[in-house]
């Protein structure tokens, strides 16, 4: 199916071979980094791109290609960690909520709306900062603002296969509301979720990476690509230290996209036939 | 009847909404290691034990957490968010000064958004699968794709600094006097005091941080335009269109636009919720003074009183505009029954 989609998808095939280099970039990345992504060399900063340094060096010395590669591992973690997780959170709280359905699934509507209307960056700002910066507290702030759109889709789907004559069936012969919701419902229900997951990746990516540009990721010395970015800002006439990590951001999450955008108008059947 | 019920019951969610709101941040700010304190207070201040117990009288902190809180919904019923910490005035009337500024962008950056979104969907629906409709398509993903805080930097360093045809951050030139103050728009300030070169630089000024801020909604409408042009022309009514002779010219005029642009007003709703969270990014990078750049400063100084003063603020906005979006649907739309 995927040959066959990428014959015919040009943006589709570009993704797949963005995405797909950036995964063997990030297993192979300390193999391939020219330089060690940590070792300073004063006497060598503020290098514009040349063959001994093709991104340049930065503020200390440090070789920016051999960062931007290195970073490519804390982005695609960061992404997956987060699109996991949170529809995690979503699919059990959503599918809760259908399940009991009446005034629980009103109330837990509600809370989930007032995630959705509260400002998600000053949320995760706000939770980073107080948290303190690092991995895993800018992690969890994703995941606090990311999970009530997962837990929406799960709901319906839920309120909908509830219904079915399978479920029917199973509490006919005696089954418990948890083998119900976990073996009959959970697993026809999951598709719609982890479909939108896969296409939120890029957008989390782009998250983290302002999350990270703000000062709230992992503590300095760690290549974050949107931190890179912020060095930029602050050497603002070395024009290399934040173009080539922004650009990493960007074909990263232009190849999901393009994925996305492919898959979104495969899976739709209205516009299935001329893809 | 129906749709003032359904207004009356949305707008009676806005009140859980604050205190929904309030209460998160509430929790957050005193249920974590980090202490407004620390982040206040000169080191030589937080080793002398009075001083710091001042400084939790002043702001409260001294009383159990339930107390603070209905001691700040009590005050945010009169209207008063409280003092922030950072700049020791009314959370009010630091949001007043800077929330003119963040409006006037969004609002430009919407038009953008819009203008262009509809524009690029349109013509890559009619031709579509073109080489044009791919360009387009590429664009728009690049639109949503696109780091904000990158792209900001990027125009800065080719339109300001390297061919130095386009201003510096800020709202105006900084040799320019701010227009007298109505609406507290500049641009329309200006225009009103009939000051054509100050309106001209405030919209110049705009329009770098305005593309960057637009880009992502753009990117949205355009691909919701195309695909929503794409499923209305495969319906009944089109073909009927076409049976009767029409040109393809007046039947996406006349029959498929409005029908297609339905979709489109929920996603801008959607964009310019995106967009009041997008502003903290774009805002840092041009310098821009509005709510952003307040939010961002009172996260890093755990200011809370101002952070939960934005919050607020940037909620009711998205559910009014929300709200609005949804009315604006049933007009366009007159199979919508609110309930």
């Amino acid at each position: 199916m995927l040959l066959r989609i990428m014959k015919n998808n040009f943006l589709f095939s570009i993704g797949i071979i963005v995405c797909s280099l950036w995964i063997v970039i990030a297993l192979m990345a300390p193999l391939i980094t020219p330089y060690s992504y940590l070792a300073q060399d004063l006497a060598h900063r503020f290098q514009a791109p040349s063959s001994l340094h093709w991104f340049g060096t930065d503020s200390i010395g440090r070789d920016v290609f051999s960062r931007v590669l290195m970073g490519s591992r804390i982005s695609l973690i960061a992404g997956l960690a987060t699109i996991i997780l949170a529809s995690i959170v979503g699919m059990i709280y959503g599918g809760i909520a259908g399940y009991i359905g009446g005034l629980a699934d009103e109330i837990m509507m509600r809370i989930s709306e007032m995630v959705m209307a509260f400002p998600g960056i000053i949320l995760a700002m706000t939770i980073a900062a107080a948290l303190g910066p690092s991995l895993y507290n800018t992690l969890l702030a994703m995941v606090i603002i990311w999970w009530p759109n997962y837990a929406r889709v799960m709901r319906s789907m839920v309120i909908a296969n509830k219904e079915n004559e399978y479920v029917e069936a199973a509490k006919s012969l005696g089954a418990s509301h948890f083998r119900i919701f976990f073996n009959e419902i959970l697993p026809n229900s999951v598709g719609p979720v982890l479909v939108l997951a896969t296409l939120d990746f890029g957008n989390a990516i782009l998250l983290f990476s302002g999350l990270s540009f703000l000062g709230l990721g992992s503590p300095p010395p760690t290549p974050e690509w949107g931190a890179m970015v912020a060095d930029g800002v602050l050497n603002f006439n070395y024009w290399w230290i934040g173009t080539f990590p922004g650009l990493a951001i960007l074909t990263m999450a232009v190849g999901t996209n393009f994925i996305g955008d492919s898959l979104r108008d495969f899976l739709d059947p209205r516009l299935r036939k001329e893809l | 009847m129906g749709l003032l019920k359904y207004i009356a019951r949305r707008l009676f969610f806005l009140v859980f909404l604050v205190i929904g709101v309030s209460l998160v941040v509430f929790v957050i700010s005193h249920s974590v290691p980090s202490d407004p304190v620390l982040a206040n207070l000169s080191q030589r201040n937080i080793d002398n034990p009075e001083m710091v117990e001042a400084f939790k009288a002043k702001w409260g902190m001294d009383k159990p957490l339930y107390t603070q809180y209905f001691i700040y919904v009590g005050n945010l019923v009169q209207g008063d968010l409280g003092t922030s910490i950072r700049t020791q005035r009314p959370v009010l009337d630091d949001l007043k000064d800077y929330f003119p500024a963040t409006i006037e962008l969004a609002i430009f950056s919407i038009i953008i958004a819009i203008v262009f979104g509809m524009l690029f969907g349109i013509i890559s629906a009619i031709k579509r699968n073109s080489a044009m409709d791919q360009l387009i398509r590429g664009i728009s993903v690049l639109g949503v794709s696109v780091p904000s805080f990158w792209l900001g930097l990027m125009f800065l360093l080719l339109f300001y600094v390297h061919f130095g045809i386009a201003p510096g951050p800020g709202r105006i030139s900084p040799y320019l006097k701010p227009p007298v103050e109505v609406t507290h728009l500049y641009v329309i300030d200006a225009l009103l005091a009939g000051n054509w070169s100050l309106a001209r630089d405030a919209l110049w000024h705009l329009l770098l941080p305005g593309l960057v801020l637009g880009s992502f909604t753009m990117g949205l409408i355009t691909r919701t335009t195309r695909s929503s042009l794409l499923e209305v022309m495969s319906l009944d009514f089109i073909r009927t269109a076409r049976a009767k002779g029409l040109t393809e010219k007046m039947i996406i005029m006349r029959h498929a636009l409005g029908n297609a642009l339905i979709p489109v007003v929920t996603v801008i709703g959607i964009g310019f919720g995106n967009l009041l969270g997008g502003m903290v990014l774009v805002e840092t990078i041009f310098a821009w003074p509005g709510i952003g750049q307040y939010a961002y400063k009172a996260a890093g100084n755990l200011d809370f009183p101002a952070i939960i003063g934005v919050s607020i603020l940037i909620s009711i906005n998205y559910v009014v505009i929300n709200l609005l979006v949804d009315i604006l649907y049933g007009i366009l739309d007159p199979r919508v029954r609110y309930h």
